[in-house]
């Protein structure tokens, strides 16, 4: 039994109700509605359903043959992949460097958590300069290194992949090093010890100490990138809006904003919200199997 | 003294690079708010100075052309009224699921998990219409159509809250507050003399959370927002940077006018911050 404070239960109604009237009325209840707003025909926001679909399953067919959609796809999977391997990738090799060094370690994590504070509006912007065609940051330091001869207009359809990916990715590296720094200062300093002891020095030593004793929390980093690169919007709205350029460069949560804002088609709008949910679940859920957290001591 | 090893000369090389990346096109985009429009496209890289190239038009451009006060005021309104109410209603939820023991308590911890999977996406637009039903949401009323995003934002924010929040009130030792209830204090009481001044550090990283995410988000004040005097700081970015076109300068200086509120934040409340989400997110 709980201590004799807590035995009421009367004050419960009062701590418990106005959290779970937000989440019911904004989260939980909305969420519901979409599903059945995804059967529905609506052409407007403000507008009420005009009755459900002709079939009623109509949006679901036109997910599997919406080209844009499958563009959207392709490249929210391709930009998930990235993400693992780029973002959390790097952010474990930061994070095994300023594990080893002693000077200078709180400074290298403020200025790399730095970016994740600032909004992706601005952020958004400011990589615009960066990659402007004519004089963009990067443009003139290739050119003046002599790498270039030529602008290279890093919009186009070669290069608009690593123009909206690279953003992204580095935006949230500093997010993934500091839970990983986090995760290694919890390693016992024994552990260590004793592997040096057996000639256990070196790469060796995060291979066989480190990298085992840290999979539960690269196993939290990876759900969280994965999910997280589901819900990228910001960022490649701001450099790249309407599926820039030329409808190949749209992203699942883009082209649902869309479709909902932009071509008042607001149930298909919802039928794209739920794939995301549900690519959301399939991905982490392979995440954990893949990397299935287990308990070591 | 200690001696420098080429592998630990390496290993700071390395980590300097990757800070550079993140810190140089900051300061890039300073300096180049400071110069003059048409040498940024020949020159970008050298540091402006009077009588070559340093100037304050950028600036006094900007706030001319858009009405940045008001949309500090827009995002200031809608960001703290979306901090308090997420620490108040988070806290408490946060205290009741923690120390009370009752029968639906694993089926309450459940939904709130559930609540951080779904993204705002697949409930905008639900949300969108009821609160037009409601007469809240594009009603043509600025304080209405602030309250529209409020809502929706607090909601958003509430499950992190309650997750971190929990974490923290667990380790606040019971003697304290069963002392407090001999001598006297109701549940409420307690709550308020002893829990919140016990998880200070978390309320606070949760308060910077939520109101760095409500300052920064885009997606939820562009759904509600289309009036231009309802406009927050962040659509304002985003109107600047469709309309601005060729004008270099001005990007920048808006940039910087954003990103300077936060910047400051940041570096004063930077601890508390890498704190609490490492410990949220480590949890979770």
């Amino acid at each position: 039994m709980g201590p004799t404070l807590y035995r009421k239960k009367g004050p419960l109604i009062v701590f418990l109700l106005p959290a779970f009237l937000f989440l019911i009325l904004f989260l939980y209840y909305p969420f519901l509605q979409n599903i059945w707003n995804s059967f529905s025909h609506i052409t407007g926001l403000g507008t009420p359903a005009q009755g459900l679909n002709q079939p009623w399953y109509g949006n679901y067919v036109t997910l599997f043959t919406d080209p844009k959609l499958r563009t959207a796809l392709g490249n929210t999977v391709l930009l998930t992949l990235c993400t693992v391997v780029f973002q959390v990738g790097i952010a474990l090799i930061l994070a095994l460097l300023v594990d080893s060094i002693h000077v200078g370690a709180q400074l290298f994590r403020t200025l790399y958590f730095f970016p994740i504070v600032i909004s992706a509006t601005a952020l958004g912007l400011m990589f615009n300069l960066i990659f402007l065609f004519n004089g963009g940051m990067l443009n003139q330091l290739l050119s003046n290194l002599g790498l270039i001869s030529q602008n290279i207009d890093w919009k186009d359809t070669d290069h608009f992949l690593f123009t909206m990916f690279a953003p992204v990715m580095w935006q949230y590296v500093g997010f993934y090093f500091v839970i990983l720094v986090t995760g290694l200062n919890n390693i016992s300093q024994d552990l260590y010890e004793a592997a040096a002891l057996d000639g256990c020095t070196g790469f060796s030593q995060v291979r066989y100490v480190t990298l085992p004793l840290l999979r539960n929390v690269l196993c939290t980093c990876l759900v969280l990138a994965i999910t997280g690169a589901l819900k990228v919007f910001d960022l490649p709205w701001v450099m790249f809006g309407a599926g820039m350029p030329q409808d190949q460069g749209w992203l699942t949560g883009t082209y649902m904003y869309d479709q909902t804002f932009n071509r008042g088609n607001v149930d298909y709008g919802s039928t794209i919200a739920i794939l995301i949910v549900v690519l959301g679940v399939l991905f982490s859920n392979i995440a954990n199997r893949v990397f299935k957290p287990r308990d070591y001591i | 003294m200690k001696k420098i090893t080429p592998a630990k000369a390496g290993i700071y090389t390395v980590l300097t690079l990757w800070a550079l990346t993140t810190l140089y096109p900051f300061i890039w985009v300073i300096l180049n708010s400071f110069r003059e429009k048409g040498l940024i496209r020949r020159d970008s890289f050298s540091i402006p100075l009077p009588g070559s190239g340093l100037t304050l038009d950028n600036y006094a451009k900007a706030m001319d052309r858009f009405d940045f006060g008001n949309a500090y005021l827009n995002s200031l309104i809608v960001s703290v009224t979306v901090t308090i109410a997420v620490i108040l209603i988070a806290g408490f939820a946060a205290y009741g699921l923690v120390r009370f023991r009752f029968k639906l308590r694993g089926v309450c911890y459940s939904l709130i998990m559930a609540g951080m999977m779904f993204p705002v996406f697949s409930t905008i637009i639900p949300v969108f219409r009821m609160e037009a039903a409601w007469g809240i949401a594009s009603s043509g009323s600025r304080w209405l159509s602030l309250l529209a995003v409020i809502l929706p934002q607090i909601a958003g924010n509430l499950c992190f809250a309650i997750i971190v929040l929990m974490g923290f009130i667990e380790s606040v030792p019971l003697e304290l507050e069963e002392s407090a209830y001999i001598d006297g204090c109701n549940v409420f009481q307690v709550y308020f003399h002893i829990i919140m001044p016990a998880a200070k550090s978390s309320f606070a990283t949760v308060a910077i959370f939520s109101f760095l995410w409500s300052y920064n988000d885009l997606f939820t004040q562009n759904f509600f927002l289309r009036v231009p005097r309802e406009k927050t700081i962040t659509l304002l970015l985003n109107e600047i940077s469709s309309q601005a076109g060729v004008d270099y300068g001005l990007m920048a200086a808006s940039v910087v006018l954003i990103v300077v509120p936060v910047l400051m934040v940041y570096i004063f409340l930077q601890k508390h911050i890498i704190k609490g989400l490492t410990a949220g997110a480590v949890k979770g």
